[in-house]
């Protein structure tokens, strides 16, 4: 399902990272790094509140907007009952809505955003994510400390909070239209190629988006995935091939662009739904800006995954929401 | 698309893992890790003069101490990383899964946390290791009467 807006604009954004990050090639575009996974704060899980709340005083103070211009505050990551968002939420004090989507929260943030703003119930709405290697880790897998060897397909969470502020004053970027994705199960059950359980949503969401706009692949200068790493990024493109007959062209995957994938060992890439919102709200967002891409089409890519149901030897969902960002 | 088509591109696009190289490291890093062992063994007895069978407890003990302590100091993932599996089937491997949880729930609170979890990866190997050490005390009985 495609929605097309006319009335909502990207203000501002601000990016918080990680260490390994910062140490990336789009280290430039971070408006702030951190030394290890704690942030300052007793825990992992404390240090990634830090990490929201940071972003998002960095966001005002960027953007010169008051807190108290803010309707609404939508939030996400990747903790049991979105922890980290909610905690923030209430020290921030804002009306807040947290939303999950996995590792497409970023785009389904957007997309409630919009669609309030749009409708003139709201004027500024704040989208953030994000998400704690340390953390996820802990949750998702082993213990930190504990090492087993990972196959060349699996992915790294990336550490660091990403703002945006979306609004209904007119700026140099809109967002154009956005579709909502479907969860997709193409059977994979490995927790460690996650790059293959995603693809097959994010080929539904791209061939929906194009064939509901009516526009050709070429129509965008740039076509993004949320975290599909190297091998989920070929597998992506054979299947376009095989079920829709789409060629992609001008793609990238934002968890091949974060980090450096010859000298930093992270395997197949950066996962997380700050993998899509730091290369996008960091590098895409000030490249636009620069004139650099006019026409931008992010699909974040979300493995609905469960180490729960994994045990229970069900398979993998996947659900991938697109954002279509325009430069004025 | 079927999900045994899709298979086949995933497939395609996946590298192959190279069994045969992860076994033969495996093998020669346990091996290594025996032979510190073995080695640990003849100190204690020979040098120190305790007797073989105390000597096999302080060798284990002594690997037990040095993986717990590279784990908390933060080295024992990135050997694991470059040696793989060889490291993790000994008794260092199993230090190093109870430190690792160890540090990670500490945070959590001593009971709830340290206490609930110190055995979440172990708890496996301790249930099932006394598990088969009676069915196997049990045949040596019936096989050769005790």
């Amino acid at each position: 399902m495609t929605i097309k807006y006319d009335n909502v604009y990207v203000k501002d954004t601000s990016t918080v990272v990680g260490k390994y990050e910062n140490e990336g090639p789009l280290s430039k575009y971070f408006d702030k790094s951190y030394e290890d996974f704690y942030m300052g704060c007793d825990t992992f899980e404390q240090g990634e509140i830090k990490m929201i709340l940071d972003s998002i005083d960095i966001l005002l103070e960027k953007s010169k907007t008051k807190k108290d211009d803010i309707d609404l505050f939508i939030s996400g990551d990747l903790l049991n009952q979105i922890t980290p968002s909610s905690y923030a939420a209430e020290k921030l004090g804002m009306n807040y809505m947290g939303v999950y989507a996995a590792c497409s929260t970023s785009t389904l943030s957007m997309i409630v955003a919009s669609s309030m703003l749009q409708s003139k119930k709201i004027k500024n709405c704040i989208c953030s994510v994000s998400s704690n290697n340390s953390a996820a880790e802990k949750q998702y897998r082993n213990p930190t400390e504990y090492g087993t060897p990972k196959p060349a397909t699996s992915t790294f969470t990336a550490t660091g909070a990403a703002s945006i502020l979306l609004t209904n004053e007119k700026t140099k970027i809109k967002i154009e239209s956005v579709t909502i994705g479907k969860a997709i199960d193409y059977g994979i059950s490995d927790v460690y190629h996650m790059g293959a359980a995603m693809a097959p949503s994010a080929s539904y969401t791209i061939a929906t988006h194009l064939k509901d706009t009516k526009r050709t692949i070429d129509y965008y200068d740039l076509i993004l995935t949320g975290d599909l790493g190297v091998y989920g990024k070929d597998i992506l493109k054979d299947l376009l091939k095989k079920e829709h007959n789409i060629k992609l062209t001008n793609y990238d995957d934002c968890g091949c662009m974060l980090f450096d994938l010859k000298r930093q060992d992270v395997k197949a890439g950066a996962s997380g739904p700050t993998s899509s919102a730091l290369v996008t709200y960091g590098y895409v967002i000030n490249e636009m800006k620069k004139g650099k891409y006019k026409k931008v089409l992010l699909v974040a890519t979300g493995a609905l995954m469960c180490p729960t149901m994994i045990n229970q030897k069900l398979t993998i969902p996947s659900i991938s929401h697109a954002v279509s960002l325009e430069a004025l | 698309m079927t999900k045994e088509e899709y298979k086949k591109i995933v497939d395609k696009h996946t590298p192959k893992v190279d069994h045969i190289k992860s076994m033969s490291l495996a093998f020669f890093v346990g091996g290594f890790i025996g032979m510190i062992g073995q080695a640990l063994i003849d100190l204690y007895s020979k040098v120190f003069n305790f007797t073989v069978k105390d000597s096999g407890t302080y060798m284990i003990v002594t690997l037990i101490f040095i993986s717990s302590l590279l784990t908390a100091l933060g080295f024992f993932d990135k050997i694991i990383e470059k040696v793989r599996c060889g490291i993790i089937i000994p008794i260092t491997g199993f230090a190093h899964a109870m430190t690792s949880a160890a540090i990670e729930y500490r945070k959590d609170g001593f009971v709830l946390g340290l206490g609930s979890n110190i055995f979440k990866l172990t708890g496996s190997v301790i249930l099932y290791g006394v598990v088969s050490a009676y069915v196997f005390g049990l045949l040596r009985i019936m096989i050769m009467g005790g």
